[in-house]
């Protein structure tokens, strides 16, 4: 395997989890909801993940787990935002804070495990062809699922009715109200989908990225999959480009850290964040792509007249 | 069975002042379940985390301890929120607030005089206000959300504190441990009561900061327009108030008071640098600040509850051994029974039984 293979490989390993969250925030906000909680139902899907993987020995239980706990996790912002419609930049905020103390006491006896690891694909022929094989044919399973993820979520929101739906309720609640969609069931649904995506993108970080349970082990990702969802101008496959992106920053900081440039590895560690910044100021400064693409309704609270 | 709200024609100003402690009940029973299911008895749990701490004249100083800096933080964040300004990069301001107030003791330790620690409080003001001004900037000037920036500089923030205690500021007699070397005496913030325990003079602080805030806000045409502009910026507009004048302002008094607490830890609880000078006060204050009301008095009793929940942390794991991560998990937790209370001050709440609309529903077909 070749040097720049292996770059490429470990870059789309960084940008996977970024993706899956980033997608799922997509639909929550193209539905008019922010949920700030994405690093919260991250955290909590990673250290649910490990410990189903390692309690069954089976990643894909794992990978179930953090799915269904991200969701269940969401609910708790759903029904404040959508029920008791609370503010939803402090609900998120809290949601935030919430999981990253609950997982660090669910995990506290998870850490220094060593956690159960997943095959990477294995198509005979087709993988071992030099150069592009292992970058196209032998990656991890979630890997292809994050692109399936992409391309299904594009799909259903510009070419299905149910995804028009969602975003007329993203654009203008009071509308979509008015011609008898239930706005509040649908942001529901959203929401959950964002937080099942969250939690399959935790749990990916510690069942695949690094295998083992670290306090805090999301590190700023559920706030950078936010900052994408900005970044692609709520576009999927631009969202796939930006998390690309930022999986190269990632890496190519490590690979500096590595090589030793004598610059402080904590100056270099710093640089997917302020990447981060660079590219939020150089998108939101054209103010006409950003009007034309923000949905209308986020944020804003919704009560049904009846 | 469907929860149905009904907007109140004005707010319930009774459920204003009785939602923070509905929100403190139902944490403390959340908790009481919580410590059941680590399989500790909840009350005795319960009770080493908010009445042990109180029974000592040391710990009460303790408590002032912690307090402080989350008054503080949070004085300032209520002048953000109340301007509609998403302010959630407190911790590094608070980390920029204290590495600029301590470079006079940390490179020249030989300069020691009466000057030093007055210096030192208004360079960690500036180093805070400083550091916020970067997402005000970038919010007024490139339309930038500002919750995102300012949670990404606390990142910046953290790395670029461990590198300087390891590398530029390491103490050069520290046995190569990663801190800076110990404030001399001139540069300690001094204990108020030095007899009955540690409590310093950042206490009085948050004290002196809470009633100025409150007067600027309830007494002041400035305080009005950070409300006026808060809950409705055209309005603010027509008044001829100035919104990106407001953004700088609140982020900068915000910063600044963060910086002042980042200093206030350092010198007055700490004495040196190191790679991790804050158990997330920054966002601990993001609770404090909801929880009381976003009213600067209000601040300081909520400041004293966080406060006692990170001292009940540690007394409860000497005590009987339940980890101190629970702590964050109940600070999480009380922010959102407070947001779901404060949805009573604005709507009541009715219970709809389904079968019954749906039976409406029929009637109204036939």
């Amino acid at each position: 395997m070749g040097m720049l293979e292996a770059i490429l490989i470990t870059i789309a390993t960084a940008a996977t989890p970024l993706l899956i969250a980033a997608v799922g925030e997509l639909v929550v906000e193209r539905s008019g909801v922010l949920n700030l909680g994405v690093e919260g139902m991250m955290v909590m899907g990673a250290v649910t993940g490990f410990a189903a993987a390692l309690a069954t020995g089976s990643p894909w239980l794992g990978f179930l787990a953090a799915i269904v706990v991200g969701a269940l996790f969401s609910l708790l912002f759903a029904f404040l935002t959508l029920t008791l419609v609370t503010n939803q930049v402090a609900t998120g905020l809290a949601l935030t804070l919430l999981g990253l103390g609950l997982s660090g006491m669910l995990g506290e006896g998870f850490v220094g495990f060593p956690g159960v690891k997943l095959a990477n694909v294995y198509i005979p022929v087709l993988t071992d062809i030099p150069l592009v094989g292992k970058l196209f044919f032998g990656q991890d399973p979630i890997f292809y699922l994050s692109i399936l993820l992409t391309a299904g979520v594009a799909y259903f929101l510009f070419r299905t009715r149910a995804g028009l739906t969602l975003r007329s309720v993203g654009d203008n609640h009071a509308s979509a109200h008015a011609l008898g969609i239930n706005v509040v069931l649908i942001r529901y649904l959203a929401v959950m989908f964002g937080g099942a995506c969250a939690g399959l993108a935790g749990g990916y970080l510690s069942i695949v990225y690094t295998p083992q349970w670290v306090e805090n082990m999301t590190a700023g990702r559920g706030w950078i999959a936010l900052a994408l969802v900005v970044f692609a101008s709520w576009r999927p496959w631009r969202v796939l480009a930006g998390a690309y992106l930022f999986g190269a920053v990632t890496i190519g900081q490590l690979h500096a850290q590595a090589l030793g440039i004598g610059v402080p590895s904590q100056l270099l560690s710093s640089l997917p964040y302020l990447a981060t910044i660079v590219v939020l100021v150089l998108i939101s400064r054209n103010r006409r792509l950003t009007m034309v693409n923000t949905p209308a309704s986020l944020g804003r609270p919704f009560v049904p007249d009846r | 069975m469907r929860i149905e709200l009904v907007k109140r024609p004005q707010q319930s100003a009774l459920y204003s002042a009785l939602s923070p402690f509905f929100a403190l009940a139902l944490t403390l029973i959340a908790g009481a379940i919580m410590f059941s299911l680590l399989g500790k008895n909840p009350l005795d749990a319960l009770y080493y985390y908010f009445i042990d701490p109180l029974r000592e004249m040391w710990s009460l100083h303790e408590l002032a301890v912690k307090a402080a800096p989350l008054i503080l933080i949070a004085v300032g964040l209520s002048v953000c929120f109340l301007s509609n300004n998403w302010n959630i990069g407190a911790e590094g301001q608070f980390i920029i607030g204290a590495m600029a107030g301590s470079i006079l003791p940390v490179m020249y330790p030989d300069f020691q005089s009466w000057i030093v620690l007055p210096l030192m409080l208004i360079m960690s003001m500036v180093g805070g206000a400083a550091y916020a001004a970067i997402p005000a900037l970038l919010k007024t000037r490139f339309n930038t959300n500002e919750i995102l920036t300012s949670l990404m500089l606390v990142y910046v923030a953290q790395l670029f504190l461990d590198w300087m205690v390891r590398g530029p500021w390491r103490n050069p007699a520290g046995m190569n441990f990663p801190e800076t070397r110990n404030f001399h005496e001139y540069a300690v913030l001094p204990e108020i009561w030095p007899d009955s325990g540690r409590a310093h003079w950042g206490f009085v602080f948050a004290l002196v900061a809470a009633l100025l805030v409150w007067f600027m806000l309830s007494k002041t045409l400035r305080g009005f327009e950070v409300k006026v502009l808060g809950q409705s910026p055209r309005a603010g507009r027509f008044a001829g108030f100035s919104a990106s004048k407001m953004v700088f302002f609140a982020f900068i008094v915000s910063g600044a008071l963060a910086g002042l607490a980042g200093i206030s830890e350092v010198s007055g609880a700490i004495g040196q640098l190191r790679p991790t000078i804050s158990p997330g006060y920054g966002f601990a204050a993001i609770i404090v600040a909801f929880l009381g009301r976003l009213n600067p008095l209000g601040i300081v009793a909520a400041g004293l509850v966080l406060a006692l929940s990170y001292l009940g942390g540690e007394a409860a794991q000497i005590s009987i051994g339940v980890s101190d991560k629970v702590v964050r998990a109940f600070q999480g937790m009380l922010l959102f029974f407070v947001l779901g209370c404060d949805t009573l001050i604005h709507y009541r709440i009715r219970l709809v039984r389904t079968a019954l609309s749906k039976a409406e529903v029929s009637h109204g077909n036939a």
